[in-house]
């Protein structure tokens, strides 16, 4: 809460969030700029991964296994980033596991902010032994350290693309579902909603035309600061051997493969992927602040 | 405040049994434990069956529940199939390597992240202040295993200062370490400056001021107080993630804890393990959790009476 | 008033940088108190009435800062005091207390570690333990049980106990002047009637002077000796009580007295002052109040008027001040 001394300044007109906000640039604007084009160049090596990489990413090449990167002494500039134990160009592999990482961490945003949002929405409207039961779940699942109950549920289905997803659903719900359960209960008890009630108006329609769009806001800065971590948990999976499965080419996984050959000095092999990844969630941290001080930096989220 | 000890205590206790009955249910998830314990190795419908009946599998559900359950309360918690000894010694065998390395690792993150978020607090909106949190937002998004990686790169490799893995003395703990708080640390440092951002500019700082005092002694005893609340949960909850096994890190390094033992597990699918792991894990952070909520009851009087 | 006035705040502004270049919440600000008199400060939010309080105590939020003017408190400047000095007058002899006990209150310390504070940033007020003390300040604003009370924290008071807690901490320093940020604004009517009566007697012995501030003309009514009514970061008007609600001079003060409901009142519909306050960053040219005045002429849109004697202890800052009816 600001003191007395605020409400006697207004020196301003009221700040008015989005419009007015996105026009002013500050030095702070910047960062969110260059973010901003990193995460743009990250989505297009997604998209189009064939058309930028100069090599297949599994194409192997015995003889030009770990080569350093171009510009260092025993490097080829035909292999800008180096080449892994196999041969494989690093450039292109890096390139190509953009899609993964990108493909996997939206899905399990969306599915988990839909389920979360969806189960938060009745445990908040409907109230009673629903509420009391969902809640109590919400609590022992984080109860336990999330990397073990992922690793534990991976051990049980087996890993696979898919069931990385879901892990990282089970994972995810929890913040959607608190959040859209406060905003339900705050509401709910509003007289809009309760006249809305007693003209007859079915239920599920006052949820998703009255309490639903209260909650977009929110749920999008919440789901933007979510994705970071969601890519951790991910690449951290791929990591050890139990989230993206090779063929398919992840950068947790390129970290888990070049390792051994870190000790003998191929440093390449594993920086450029974890730099890759750290590129990735670094923009997406300061898009994700950004997004926040726009639509409402009120939100103490 | 004694009740809300007790309500506590009884939260932790259930909470407890709830997460034990779910890491029994994992198993299940796919319908079929024993296939699920089997997976990958060739076995015939007879040693399917025989394997079914010793583990008690061809039971009615609920009986199995209670054996479960009848054996969690000793202590009981299976055996490794790999060395037919009870799951829950072996993994507790691990515990100490793991809880070293958190203590020395939340030593290392608070010791420079309650300074670095003070200092941004009180320089608000100077260089210093965007500096260092631009640092830490860099360090809050380089993912684990990478920090541990360059790590030995950097210091293991080139300079050759410790040792890129393995337990011994306490040159093994350092580098390991110093990987695991580099995540908490930066989120620390950003938490310490935003609760006390939010703390400066309440009224009673104001009040503070208006009565005379010292500016150290408004910030250093009303404003540490106050902002020290929030900050104090998200202490507490990445610790208690690092006694979560702190998987990465030990694997990285090769440090026994019990993370590595329980990648180890499932890499040779022995699943008593796991489970016995997880709920180990798990019954320290819900004891950290309530002894959490004894510190808060304890730091904010509103809890303390009312 | 033969005696020096005890502070004379003369042509103060207070500056806030904003985007759109600096702004004035406190624009030349002057007024006087003199010593034991209940000064009202009267106005709308957004009028400058607490940035001016704050700057007093040079206590301005930053980025805000204190750009020109004097503030003379019994003969010295307080803007040329340095640091040290500033610190024992703030809770000695120059005291403020806030419009939300609850929020002035640091809610984990007890009340009575508080109070006492006051007393250890004051070593000349110590006498004894400061404990002691402290519990009988509690007994000086009227808080039952005081000696018990001293361990409570904020938490556990109503608004109205906690009200007189820190109006205790106000005056635990023996101030000559009692800076009150609407301290009657957050409570129910009925403690509002305690807090004034609170406010009185401590005038009355400890012959402490007051301001007090607040957007309600009406509760002046029953506490002031003089009131000064701002609007828009200027002084508008200033003058004692009685000549301000019989015979207001400025065109604002007459539009704050006729939307004041009262007892006996016939209309249906209260009389408001059309308009709003105008945007402190955008100023109108010549007198701020024109734009909302009905008794606005060509002059006052042209000429911002300046604040003029006007009869005996008053001032005006109007080209047409309301005629004495």
């Amino acid at each position: 809460m600001t003191g007395p001394i605020a409400s006697s300044q207004s020196p301003i007109s009221v700040r008015e969030l989005t419009g007015r906000r996105l026009a002013r640039f500050r030095s702070g604007d910047v960062l969110v700029l260059i973010a901003f084009l990193m995460l743009a160049a990250i989505v297009i090596c997604a998209l189009i991964p064939a058309t930028l990489a100069p090599y297949p990413p599994n194409q192997q090449e015995i003889t030009l296994r770990l080569l350093p990167p171009g510009w260092m002494s025993r490097g080829d500039s035909a292999h800008l980033l180096g080449t892994d134990q196999l041969g494989r160009d690093l450039l292109s592999r890096v390139i190509h596991g953009a899609r993964i990482s990108l493909i996997v961490g939206l899905s399990a945003l969306a599915i988990s902010g839909i389920i979360g949002v969806a189960i938060g929405l009745l445990a908040g409207y409907y109230r009673g032994w629903l509420d009391d039961w969902i809640m109590r779940l919400a609590d022992v699942q984080l109860a336990i350290p999330y990397v073990l109950l992922a690793i534990a549920i991976i051990a049980v289905i087996g890993p696979s693309n898919v069931n990385v997803v879901l892990v990282l659903t089970v994972n995810g719900w929890v913040v959607y579902a608190r959040l859209a359960r406060g905003q339900a209960l705050s509401l709910r008890e509003r007289e809009f909603i309760q006249a809305y009630r007693a003209l007859g108006a079915r239920d599920w329609r006052i949820v998703l035309q009255h309490i639903l769009p209260n909650l977009l806001s929110a749920v999008i800065v919440v789901a933007s600061l979510e994705l970071a971590g969601i890519i951790t948990l991910e690449s951290s999976l791929s990591f050890l051997g139990l989230g993206i499965q090779p063929p398919t080419v992840s950068w947790g996984y390129m970290l888990a493969d070049g390792r051994t050959y870190l000790l003998g000095g191929a440093w390449w092999v594993v920086t450029f992927p974890g730099l890759a990844i750290t590129a990735t969630i670094l923009s997406i941290n300061v898009l994700a602040d950004w997004l926040r001080d726009v639509l409402d930096p009120r939100l103490k989220i | 405040m004694w009740r809300y000890i007790r309500r506590r205590l009884m939260l932790a206790v259930l909470t407890f049994w709830a997460v034990s009955t779910i890491v029994w249910g994992l198993l299940y998830l796919t319908g079929d434990p024993v296939a699920v314990l089997l997976a990958g190795t060739p076995a015939g419908q007879t040693d399917v069956e025989q394997l079914r009946h010793e583990l008690g599998f061809d039971q009615p559900l609920p009986i199995q529940y209670v054996h479960f359950l009848g054996g969690a309360v000793h202590g009981d918690l299976g055996k490794s199939l790999r060395s037919g000894e009870p799951a829950l010694q072996l993994v507790s065998r691990r515990v100490g390597f793991t809880v070293q390395l958190a203590i020395l690792a939340m030593s290392l993150a608070l010791l420079v992240s309650l300074p670095v978020g003070i200092v941004s607090a009180t320089l608000r909106g100077s260089l210093t202040d965007r500096t260092l949190m631009l640092l830490t937002m860099v360090g809050q998004s380089m993912p684990i295993f990478w920090v541990g990686l360059l790590m030995i790169a950097v210091f293991a490799v080139e300079l050759r200062w410790f040792p890129a893995g393995g337990a011994g003395g306490i040159k093994y703990l350092i580098l390991p370490a110093a990987t695991l708080a580099l995540y908490p640390m930066a989120r620390i440092a950003r938490l310490v400056r935003s609760s006390l951002v939010d703390v400066l500019n309440q009224d009673y700082i104001l009040a503070a001021r208006a009565r005379g005092l010292r500016e150290a002694l408004v910030v250093g005893k009303h404003a540490l107080k106050n902002a020290a609340l929030p900050v104090v949960t998200i202490v507490a909850l990445q610790f208690g993630y690092m006694l979560g096994g702190a998987v990465i890190t030990e694997t990285i390094f090769g440090w026994p804890g019990i993370g590595l033992f329980t990648v180890t597990a499932i890499h040779e699918r022995d699943f008593p393990v796991v489970q016995a792991a997880v709920v180990l894990a798990s019954g320290m952070f819900i004891v950290l959790n309530f002894l959490v909520d004894l510190l808060y009851g304890w730091l904010d009087p509103r809890i303390r009476f009312s | 008033m033969r005696e020096p006035p005890l502070l004379q705040v003369e042509d103060l502004r207070v500056e806030f940088p904003t985007p759109k270049g600096s702004v004035r919440a406190a624009d030349g600000v002057s007024f006087r108190v003199w010593p034991g008199e209940i000064v009202g400060l009267v106005g709308e939010s957004g009028c400058g009435k607490s940035v001016t309080t704050l700057a007093l105590l040079r206590l301005v939020r930053l980025p805000g800062r204190i750009s020109s003017g004097r503030i003379l408190f019994k003969g010295s400047d307080v803007l040329m005091l340095p640091e040290p000095e500033m610190r024992l007058l703030r809770g000695g002899e120059m005291a403020m207390i806030f419009q939300n006990p609850m929020t002035a209150l640091d809610p984990v310390f007890t009340v009575g570690d508080q109070i006492a504070e006051v007393f250890q940033a004051h070593p000349n007020l110590r006498t004894g333990d400061v404990r002691t003390a402290a519990a009988a300040i509690l007994e000086r604003v009227r808080i039952p049980n005081a000696k018990a009370q001293v361990n409570a924290y904020p938490h556990q008071f109503s608004g109205g106990m906690a009200q007189r807690v820190m109006i205790g901490m106000g005056v635990a320093g023996r101030p000559s002047l009692l800076i009150a940020d609407e301290p009657t604004t957050a409570l129910d009517v009925s403690v509002q009637a305690q807090i004034l009566d609170l406010l009185r007697a401590i005038r009355t012995e400890l012959h402490t002077a007051i301001i007090f501030i607040t957007h309600d003309l009406a509760i002046t009514a029953q506490l002031c000796d003089r009131i000064v009514v701002m609007y828009a970061g200027q002084v508008v008007e200033s003058s004692s009580t009685r000549d301000l609600f019989h015979a207001p001079r400025h065109p604002y003060t007459r539009g704050l007295l006729d939307s004041m409901p009262r007892l006996g009142q016939k209309r249906a519909r209260f009389a408001q002052i059309p308009g709003q306050p105008p945007d402190l960053g955008a100023l109108p040219v010549g007198c701020r109040f024109a734009p909302r005045c009905p008794r606005a002429e060509a002059r006052c849109r042209a000429e911002e008027p300046m604040l003029t004697p006007s009869g005996d202890a008053r001032e005006v800052r109007c080209h047409f001040p309301l005629e004495a009816p």
